[in-house]
């Protein structure tokens, strides 16, 4: 677009004539084209579409429209035919002749394609299948309706319109005021009051102050933040200019870590249409307010999560947490008054303004107001992002979104809050999303993660895993964070590998002390948190591997072992051939015997043993003769 | 006011504004453990040993004393139980590079190993040589786990004359180390015209 959107009038003539456009064409094919979705080929299928509706000769009548993510990466790509949200799950580009034909042209549906229930049933419309039915899609909705890289898509969904009614018709305080009564806390993690976040930052006597979006999510099985950026980049661009004018700042940034080269390029796109449009630059819509937007990029440090770490490395400098005790939205960047938000939270200002205080306070619990996205994964039948209103329970989230756990097994865990976040265990599913429910329960709401696990996870390997994560994403500059996690993670790695021994468990305790009192940063501080909620709640399984030097749930390699059931095996020989080691040997139509020694533990006679035969056993601890056995030295 | 008065260990003390707990204490007499801590640098929060216990509006927190800025009002307890569990844990993990209080500590030995052998990390000699000498001939490399210190390669002839640095470290690497950098350093000189050996 090039035309200039000087005024409020200007908007909302671009609006009309985007709406207008959007509306030419009666049929729209949708394609995702978040991350997921474009691992999955969708950036081949929606060319495909646009040279099969050219073949056709239907472009006249038909828009091809690459939009965010969906949300349900588990069944991607997902194409969605409008005008009657038909929607069709994990298309390959075989399948795009056929749905031109039977549903665009003759008005049918492609039944294999639907969703179906676990009834039976194919579902047509996307807002009925059960993953989205439940949901409350207030902000990851415009992700499927806008082609993140078009101001004009995001302004026909009535883009800009809460920035035109923030700079025309109220005063900063007024903004300020509306987000603190409005309940907003912030998304990335402590889930701090965000208008009070502003209030000291505009209190702040320093002229000069700048605001911030935290896009440094770098929680494992964490991905919220990166598709409300990727596909929904002007919404969280709206949200800083607002708080820009609120705040008393003129120059925000993104800081988006590098690894996300979607999230880097649709932000930077949105940034530059924006400016161009005059909607970023001096004198926005004629209100006499200058802004400007600066994309950070970050070098893959987790720390830089951390808000001093972050200002630093937006500096130039290391990304290292600041060891004075003074807050950033006084003393923030470049010593200046700063306001840092996580990309959801920018991405709620707009949506508060449109809405309301009231409509927006109508939605969520009495401390945690307003929708919450999650990325559901782990052992979950619909892996995918998910945006529920707080207040809804785990097991919600879990069974009726999620579609419970796959192949019927039983839940374990579900982890939420990353590695600064905890295990809750299956009994603790009734707890709603609620920062001080989550929080009190010894987990935290974190970023939005939300990991599941089944019956077949090893906590104590799972423990390990994040333990060794923050072990060397902490910046190494204060010695609890540093050693600390360096000793929790030797003591966790011994476990793992049968090791274990009395006491280890009073050292970690110890060592959880010290993190939590003593540690520089956030990092440090809530680094006990795995540790802690796994010692709670799995008390048993972490005494298993010691005392009994078994794994119960079979993961941890040297806690468990293959045997072979005589009585069962009839000496067809698969898994002798299939034993990279030659550990298996034995004589067609007798017992095949497994040498101890040699077994790596690769698994692979149990895959190639037919199931009705089932004779390859996976049993907890070590093998029984082989302890026996006295070991010679020589 | 140009001071502030605050108590620490029941003593009260006035000192300027902007001085930190810990100087505050230093000028109360009251012993507070440190090793990062140097007073020509600023903060760096990093060894936790001179970590106190303050209360301020009915609430108590633990902080590190050399961050933390004096305040009118202020009660700081320089120990407690937890402190002295914590302090002396700090010690137990950067074992043996730090051992000065142990000691005191009654520390025979540490229960853990794997911490740098003749490094504690805290990182005098790099912010020293960085803010007050400025030749950043030395620097942290590596994060979390893998963290160490490091010389710049090429830059061991500036610190043949300054030196300042050699006292400042009580494990001893700098001066352990500093003569392999020198001579690595001297067999990788570039080769000059006139030079008789290269």
């Amino acid at each position: 677009m090039n035309t200039k959107i000087a005024t409020k009038s200007d908007l909302d003539r671009v609006r009309g004539e985007a709406r207008k456009a959007r509306t030419a064409k009666p049929v729209e094919i949708t394609v995702c084209s978040g991350t997921g979705c474009l691992a999955a080929k969708s950036g081949g299928l929606a060319a495909e579409f646009d040279r099969v509706v050219a073949l056709h000769d239907l472009q006249h009548r038909v828009e091809v429209r690459r939009t965010g993510c969906f949300g349900f990466c588990e069944r991607g790509p997902v194409v969605v035919i409008h005008p009657h949200n038909v929607c069709y799950l994990q298309v390959k580009e075989a399948d795009v002749e056929e749905i031109i034909a039977r549903t665009i042209v003759e008005g049918e549906t492609v039944t294999r394609l639907l969703y179906v229930d676990d009834k039976g049933r194919s579902i047509r419309a996307l807002e009925d299948i059960p993953f989205y039915a439940k949901q409350s899609r207030v902000l990851l909705d415009a992700n499927t309706k806008i082609d993140p890289t078009s101001l004009d898509d995001y302004i026909a969904q009535g883009g800009y319109g809460a920035l035109a009614r923030v700079l025309t018709s109220m005063k900063p305080e007024e903004v300020v005021d509306l987000v603190k009564k409005s309940g907003l806390r912030g998304r990335g993690g402590g889930g701090f009051p965000t208008g009070r976040k502003w209030e000291s930052t505009r209190n702040a006597a320093e002229k000069e102050k700048y605001v911030v979006v935290n896009a440094d999510e770098g929680d494992p099985g964490a991905y919220m933040d990166r598709s409300l950026l990727e596909g929904n980049p002007h919404s969280i661009l709206e949200g800083l200019i607002i708080g820009g004018y609120a705040i008393g700042a003129h120059q925000g940034y993104i800081y988006v870590r590098q690894e996300y080269p979607l999230a880097v390029t649709n932000a930077q796109l949105a940034i530059d249409s924006a400016r161009e449009a005059g909607l970023l630059g001096k004198n926005i819509l004629g209100t006499g307010f200058d802004f400007d937007v600066k994309v950070h990029r970050g070098a893959g440090a987790f720390v830089s999560g951390e808000s001093t770490a972050l200002m630093r490395a937006i500096e130039g400098f290391v990304g290292a947490p600041r060891p004075k005790y003074v807050h950033t939205s006084e003393f923030g960047l470049w010593n200046k008054p700063t306001t840092l938000n996580n990309v959801e939270t920018w991405a709620n200002v707009p949506l508060l303004v449109n809405l309301g205080l009231d409509q927006y306070r109508a939605v969520g619990t009495q401390g945690s107001k307003g929708t919450k996205i999650f990325s559901l994964v782990g052992k979950v039948c619909n892996t995918g992002l998910v945006e529920v209103p707080m207040g809804m329970t785990l097991r919600e989230i879990v069974y009726d979104i999620g579609g419970g756990i796959p192949k019927g097994k039983q839940l374990k865990a579900v982890q939420t809050g990353g590695p600064s976040g905890g295990f809750l265990p299956a009994s603790k599913l009734d707890l709603p999303v609620d920062f001080d429910a989550l929080t009190e329960a010894g987990s935290m709401m974190g970023s939005g993660g939300l990991i599941v696990m089944d019956e077949d996870t090893c906590i104590v390997d799972t423990t390990r895993y994040y333990v060794n994560f923050l072990a060397h994403e902490s910046c190494g500059q204060c010695v609890p964070c540093r050693e600390g996690l360096r000793q929790l993670s030797k003591i966790l790695d011994n476990i793992v590998a049968g090791h274990g021994k009395a006491g280890d468990i009073e050292m970690m305790e110890d060592l959880c002390e010290l993190l939590e009192g003593a540690s520089l940063c956030a990092l440090g501080q809530t680094a006990p948190n795995p540790v802690r909620s796994a010692l709670a709640h799995f008390r048993a399984e972490f005494d298993a591997h010691i005392l009994e030097h078994r794994c119960p749930s079979l993961v941890c390699k040297s806690l468990h072992h293959y045997a072979i059931d005589k009585d069962r095996c009839p000496g067809c020989m698969l898994c002798v051939s299939a034993c990279p080691t030659e550990a298996i040997s034995g004589v067609r139509k007798k017992p095949v015997v497994l040498d101890q020694a040699k077994c790596i533990k690769c698994g692979n006679c149990m895959d190639v043993c037919p199931p009705k035969v089932n004779a390859v056993l996976k049993l907890p601890g070590s093998p029984k003769p082989a302890t026996q056995q006295p070991v010679v030295t020589t | 006011m140009n001071t502030v008065r605050l108590t620490i260990d029941g003593k009260s003390v006035e000192v300027d504004k902007g001085a930190s707990v810990l100087d505050a204490a230093r000028k109360a007499k009251v012993d507070i453990p440190t090793l990062c801590h140097h007073p020509k640098l600023e903060p760096f929060g990093a060894c936790r040993m001179c970590l106190v216990e303050i209360e301020k509006h009915g609430r108590k927190r633990t902080v590190a004393s050399c961050a933390f800025p004096a305040e009118d009002g202020l009660v700081v307890t320089s120990s407690t139980p937890k402190i002295e569990r914590m302090r002396k844990l700090i010690v137990e993990l950067l074992w043996p590079a730090y051992t000065t209080p142990a000691k005191g500590m009654k520390i025979e030995k540490s229960r853990f190993t794997g911490a740098l052998p003749d490094c504690s990390l805290c990182g005098l000699c790099v912010r020293y040589c960085r803010d007050v000498v400025k030749k950043n001939a030395l620097y942290f490399q590596g994060r979390g786990v893998d963290r160490c210190v490091a010389f710049v390669p090429g830059m061991a002839h500036e610190c043949d004359s300054c030196r300042a640095c050699f006292d400042l470290c009580s494990s001893g690497w700098v001066v352990s180390r500093y003569a392999a950098q020198a001579s690595a350093d001297y067999d990788e000189r570039p080769c000059f015209p006139g030079m008789t050996e290269c």
